[in-house]
């Protein structure tokens, strides 16, 4: 966590992403310009492939026999609108002002996965230029990586959380480092939401004047520093869950591009920098390489999904940042046993000596990285 | 630091060059193998006293060493961190390349803005609107640098590793590396610029093991200059090798052809050594102690029974263990070294004291025949030891100068074909 956030929106400014404000509303909107959305359990049928800019309208009946989601996307999967929890046999009309682009239709039968998809093109004057598909690819795959990262700590954080609620010291020092590993992983889209991170990841330091102190640092103090979990740590467990679940809920509308996956990547480095080699991210837990390994392998996620337009346009790069990522990794399998876990040796047990050689380590994967972003865009 | 556009307030960075003919003059002069300085002071030339030009980057020898002393220094030492030689060898090129552009007052690569929004811009941006300042960098390969990249045969006799002298009190996290860059420049912001964009350029080839600051300088390498006060307040190494002269020059610091190794003729030794200094009980010292420990006079520095500062010292006359008479040439077999040290401060230790001194830097022809006999024989005998305590090390071999704009730091070590 950091105290001045450059969130991923800031920097989203491709053209291809400027959209209107979408709203959803169960309106009486006039059939005319209306899309039926037919969705069913392995289906999702659309009555029109076009539509002209402006306000357009879904009209959508879920006929499967499972609860469904219909979502309006744009080429990398970055939800334009959308309605959640349709159940079986139910209708409902959503709305959205679109610009003129290349779109999706989403069903998500159940509510999970890629869904089935329809294209949708919106036409009008101005359009925005079109973007290298791969990126778009690019961008898709990693909106779906972190998704998935929020969707696999959400069990890892209920099994932190149950310790806790327990009285369970033992098992929730256990289980704290892995509850934080999908959130280090992409704390820069989680991070995008301004509201959550001061929630669930602010250090004692970091807390504004007034500020409740929430999360998982005040849970790891009460762990290691006070040893003890009383009724307020509970109740802080379950609003914990509660906020990482908001998260869950929010990735899907992430504004991500290209230069903020590339700048994102950078930033991983960045916090491993400024908070995990100093040993002040888990300063009671010392579960610091965990969070470390997490950042990085967030950071190689993004630039592997970008490397083969790095690659074609600097080649050069892709096989520095190869070698750097592979040499980054190899020193921290030093600190940990089994190379499949999450296991890692205590911070405080880094020697002054060790922590220069993995700053060093990071200074030298985190120069070429500063320069991802320029050759994913040139 | 870019090229100045357009201000009629400053003079342009050509005018600068031209102004003092230094440069180019020295420039000219190395190329035909001698050293000629062109500036005769610090206070007698027009450019050295604006501060403000370039000193010329080629020559037969690296600037830095004979060139005048400026006011402030930036000492970086590096340890290497990759074990590709190619990699390392295109960052001396690159450093040599970034080198030549700051020394003449330019920005890095292509500039600390107007590039792409998308990217951090090669340059840092702090030295933009500076001028030259005099910047010099010089590079020094240590001991451990031999270690690698298959070098091991290619080390000088001469690069020793420095012995463990009595009252040494070693900071190892202070001491060693495999190569080091001096900066040196009247306009503290440009040195630090300098290192601060070399270490950019070299993450992931090598990373800084440690650095000091210099804020004054304590030696002169002008003639007749007056020497610069140390932290004690006095006035030492007064005998300094003045850059132009080219005899002792010869004699003292620069490698001979024939002293092998080939590689090195042209260059230097350069030990680096520094010195805390006991601020708060020097400061209580009488008056008559401290003129005894130096053997000199504290206003004017004039050696014991002389009148001025550059008066050739009675060595008898001084006490057995004065500074003076134990350092002086006439004591050491004629033992000359020449001096380019900084004083510094980095704040205070914890215990209310400054943490300031000296920070000792010294050329020589030959470590084993300059550096270590004189302070084997200054750690056992000096009476400022009470004053003082060494607390870090290191010892480089400096190559010679690089030629032209085809040449690189380092070319005759790592080049098959030289």
């Amino acid at each position: 966590m950091r105290a001045v956030r450059l969130t991923v929106t800031a920097a989203a400014t491709a053209a291809a992403l400027t959209a209107l404000s979408a709203c959803t509303a169960k309106s009486d909107a006039k059939d005319g310009n209306a899309i039926q959305v037919t969705a069913a359990d392995s289906t999702c049928d659309t009555s029109s492939k076009s539509v002209p800019a402006g306000q357009v309208t879904l009209k959508i009946e879920n006929k499967g026999a499972k609860a469904t989601e219909v979502e309006i996307l744009f080429p990398d999967d970055r939800i334009v609108s959308e309605k959640e929890n349709i159940g079986p046999g139910t209708k409902y009309t959503l709305t959205a002002e679109v610009k003129p682009g290349s779109y999706e239709i989403a069903c998500r039968p159940g509510m999970k996965s890629h869904g089935v998809r329809q294209k949708l093109t919106v036409t009008g004057g101005g359009s925005a230029s079109a973007r290298d598909p791969k990126l778009d690819q690019a961008v898709a795959e990693y909106r779906q990586y972190a998704q998935d990262q929020a969707d696999e700590t959400l069990p890892k954080a209920e099994a932190f959380v149950k310790a806790v609620k327990a009285g369970d010291l033992e098992a929730a020092k256990k289980a704290y480092g892995l509850s934080r590993l999908g959130w280090e992983r992409t704390e820069p889209v989680a991070e995008s939401f301004g509201d959550i991170d001061p929630k669930v990841d602010v250090r004692e330091d970091g807390l504004e004047s007034g500020q409740k102190w929430t999360g998982w640092h005040r849970l790891e103090k009460a762990l290691w520093h006070d040893k003890k979990i009383g009724a307020e740590e509970k109740a802080l467990a379950d609003q914990l869950l509660k906020d990482l679940k908001d998260w869950q809920g929010r990735v899907g509308k992430a504004e991500i591009t290209p230069t903020s996956m590339a700048n994102g990547a950078k930033e991983l480095l960045d916090e491993v920098a400024t908070g995990k080699v100093t040993g002040e991210e888990d300063r009671y837990a010392h579960t610091d390489l965990v969070d470390f390994k997490g950042n990085v392998e967030g950071a190689r996620k993004a630039y592997e999904l970008l490397k083969p337009v790095a690659a074609k346009n600097a080649p050069a790069l892709a096989k520095e940042l190869d070698g750097q990522f592979g040499a980054l990794d190899a020193l921290l399998d030093k600190y940990r046993t089994d190379k499949t876990s999450y296991d890692f040796v205590s911070y405080d047990k880094v020697t002054g000596d060790q922590r220069k050689e993995l700053s060093d380590a990071v200074n030298a994967l985190a120069e070429p990285l500063s320069k991802l972003a320029a050759a994913v865009v040139k | 630091m870019t090229e100045t556009q357009g201000t009629q307030a400053a003079p342009s960075r050509r005018a600068l060059i031209g102004w003092g003919g230094a440069g180019l003059a020295l420039g000219a002069a190395a190329a035909g193998g001698a050293v000629a300085m062109a500036r005769t002071g610090d206070d007698m030339d027009p450019a050295a006293a604006e501060t403000g030009g370039a000193v010329e980057f080629h020559g037969a020898h690296q600037a830095g060493i004979a060139t005048p002393v400026q006011d402030r220094l930036h000492f970086a030492a590096f340890d290497v961190k990759t074990e590709d030689r190619d990699a390392f060898v295109q960052m001396l090129k690159d450093w040599t390349d970034a080198a030549r552009r700051m020394t003449a007052g330019k920005a890095v690569g292509e500039g600390a803005y107007g590039g792409l929004a998308e990217a951090p811009p090669d340059d840092t941006g702090e030295a933009l609107g500076l001028k030259p300042s005099r910047l010099t960098l010089t590079i020094g390969f240590g001991p451990s640098l031999f270690d690698r990249f298959g070098l091991r045969d290619r080390r000088p006799e001469a690069l020793v590793d420095l012995p463990q002298f009595p009252g040494d009190n070693l900071d190892r996290a202070r001491t060693g590396g495999d190569l080091c860059v001096q900066a040196c420049s009247d306009d503290p912001q440009v040195a630090v610029h300098a290192i601060r964009n070399l270490a950019r350029i070299g993450f992931g080839k090598v990373a800084i093991r440690w650095s000091q600051l210099g804020f004054g300088k304590t030696s002169s390498t002008t003639p007749d200059a007056q020497t610069p006060r140390n932290l004690m307040g006095f006035k030492d190494g007064t005998r300094n090798i003045a850059g132009t002269e080219t005899d002792r020059l010869k004699k003292f610091v620069w490698v001979g052809e024939d002293d092998g190794p080939d590689w090195m003729a042209g260059g230097s030794y350069l030990v680096a050594r520094r010195i805390r200094m006991n601020i708060e009980t020097w400061d209580r010292t009488s008056l008559q102690e401290q003129e005894d420990v130096f053997g000199r006079d504290k206003r004017e520095g004039a050696p014991v029974g002389k009148a001025k500062e550059h008066d050739e010292p009675f060595l008898k006359a001084m006490k057995p263990d004065a500074h003076v008479r134990l350092a002086h040439p006439d004591s050491n077999n004629g033992i000359t070294i020449l001096r380019r040290g900084y004083s510094f401060t980095d704040g205070t230790d914890g215990l209310g004291r400054l943490d300031a001194g000296l920070f000792f830097l010294a050329y020589q022809r030959d470590v084993r025949k300059g550096f270590i006999p004189l302070q084997r024989r200054l750690s056992a005998h000096d009476a400022l030891n009470e004053y003082i305590q060494h607390v870090g090390s290191a010892v480089f071999a400096v190559p010679p100068g690089v030629r032209d704009s085809g040449d690189w730091w380092g070319r005759t070590l790592f080049s098959k074909e030289a």
